[in-house]
């Protein structure tokens, strides 16, 4: 009984809300370009469905290329950086400094090194950037998290530096890197958009876009169905990767 | 024949002073012997100087059995949770370079001579306190080593758990003989395991004193309720009791 109360509780939340709102904008014949209504923004996003599809292809396609992209060079620099501590000390303060950037502020130089011919690859690097500091952070932590009694073993057994990090900073980092990634996929989506905006300047299909180039024409019902596009997706990766997270950790645990 | 042993060591640890010593300790082959005292008076730091972890900031460390020849086990399990047991118990002898199948036969092997047999594809997480403690165990047996130190193996155990797995220590001491260091505060176990009891006390850890316990390894039924049993564990309480007065 709990649970079912549990599972319909959000969905119940949802309709009132959905049901407020177009009762709202009927009732207090609120413009369509001011405050489109629900029933509005579906028939819209039902008419426009190949091309939110390719357009939400398009984001979702950049995004998870910048995840990929992140995981490869955080990992790589961060098993660096595990192996030597000056590495550590000489990186941390860029990658900090990397990190609190606002990458709306580096977006219009990051548009110039791209070229105006690429604007996919402006799109996929500030996304990139956005994604790249939890996984490092997360596979550093990970591999200094390896139960220092395990790693007392392996000196005791003469295990040699590359044992060590393969049978045992490694394998101990991998909750952490999942975790990691896990932050890392939302923030690529939310780059991605926000690159979109900002430095691909129309250049590449993208909801973003679809979103800005319909509210220049005034047909904001077209926009929140762009919107609502990215929200599915928003949640359906989060959900994915908290279902992959959650098989990969019981693999790793044995339970 | 000396198998390891501490001279004068001393531990000093920055500003927080004298750890451990003056501390002399010798192991010779073969015998059992428990270092028994209560928490932090360091009794884990002179196993960790006898395993060669750790270097004393004084005083000499010998040891005449080499790295591959020790073997440690701590008050927690300490596995890989993501290897199965035998793959934990396979790991010392794979990083000592051995192939990998012999390493997981001889590792099979182990986990039955600690009464696992059945349990060699499961994962840490999936046996019980007792169960991977002995996985544990087999891992520091697999080596075959000289000296074994144990610290305050069975500390997180229940009582029942804990002595059938004294008994059963004692039992695989018997089949190899390696020299056992067995660190414990608790000194009814010191003076059931060892044939030596070492009392250490805090502030810094020195030696409290120390007795020979008599009696048959491994011990018969109803060893605990002897005369000598309780005679020992009372001298050794004294020990420690006037060693804390005095620090």
């Amino acid at each position: 009984m709990r649970r079912i109360v549990d599972q319909v509780a959000p969905i119940l939340l949802l309709a009132l809300l959905i049901g407020g709102w177009e009762a709202a904008c009927r009732l207090m014949d609120i413009k369509p370009y001011f405050l489109p209504a629900p029933s509005a923004i579906w028939t819209e996003a039902i008419k426009d469905a190949p091309l939110l599809a390719l357009s939400a292809w398009g984001t979702l396609s950049r995004a998870f290329i910048a995840l990929v992209v992140a995981s490869l060079i955080s990992g790589l620099l961060a098993l660096a950086v595990s192996l030597s501590g000056i590495l550590e000390r000489a990186v941390r303060p860029l990658v900090v400094t990397l990190q609190v950037t606002p990458i709306i502020a580096i977006a219009p130089i990051v548009q110039i090194w791209a070229g105006v011919a690429h604007p996919e690859r402006a799109v996929i690097s500030l996304a990139a950037i956005v994604a790249f500091f939890p996984i490092f952070s997360g596979a550093l932590t990970g591999m200094k998290a390896a139960d220092p009694d395990l790693e007392r073993l392996f000196r005791l057994y003469g295990a040699s530096r590359w044992q060590t990090l393969t049978r045992l900073r490694i394998p101990s980092s991998i909750p952490f890197v999942l975790e990691g990634h896990k932050v890392a996929a939302g923030l690529a989506l939310v780059g991605a958009v926000i690159a979109e905006f900002a430095a691909a300047g129309g250049g590449v299909i993208g909801l973003a876009w679809r979103i800005q180039e319909s509210l220049f024409r005034l047909q904001v019902a077209k926009a929140f169905a762009a919107l609502l596009i990215l929200g599915i997706m928003g949640a359906a990766v989060y959900a994915l990767l908290g279902l992959a997270e959650r098989r990969i950790l019981a693999w790793w645990r044995g339970r | 024949m000396t198998i390891a042993s501490l001279k004068d060591v001393e531990v000093e640890y920055g500003k927080r002073g004298r750890a451990v010593g003056p501390f002399s300790l010798s192991l010779e082959a073969g015998e059992i012997v428990a270092l028994v005292g209560p928490s932090g008076c360091g009794k884990s730091t002179a196993l960790r100087l006898l395993a060669g972890l750790e270097g004393p900031t004084r005083g000499t460390v010998t040891r005449a059995a080499g790295r591959g020849e020790t073997s440690l086990v701590f008050q927690a399990p300490t596995l890989a949770p993501w290897l199965s047991a035998t793959d934990n118990v396979a790991l010392p002898l794979e990083l000592a370079g051995m192939a990998s199948k012999e390493a997981r036969d001889q590792a099979r092997a182990a986990l039955g001579r600690v009464g696992l047999a059945g349990a060699e594809a499961a994962r840490p997480a999936q046996l019980s306190g007792g169960m991977a403690m002995r996985v544990s165990l087999a891992r520091a047996l697999v080596t075959s080593p000289r000296l074994l130190l144990l610290d305050e193996p069975f500390a997180a155990l229940d009582e029942i758990t804990r002595r059938t797995l004294a008994d059963d220590v004692l039992a695989l001491w018997q089949e190899t003989r390696p020299t056992i260091l067995f660190v414990t505060h608790n000194v009814e176990e010191a003076v059931y395991m060892a044939q030596r009891v070492v009392a250490m006390t805090p502030g810094p850890g020195v030696l409290a004193g120390e007795r020979v316990v008599t009696g048959p390894l491994p011990r018969p039924h109803g060893f605990r309720t002897t005369e000598g049993f309780r005679a020992t564990a009372e001298q050794v309480s004294d020990l420690l009791a006037t060693g804390r007065a005095a620090a």
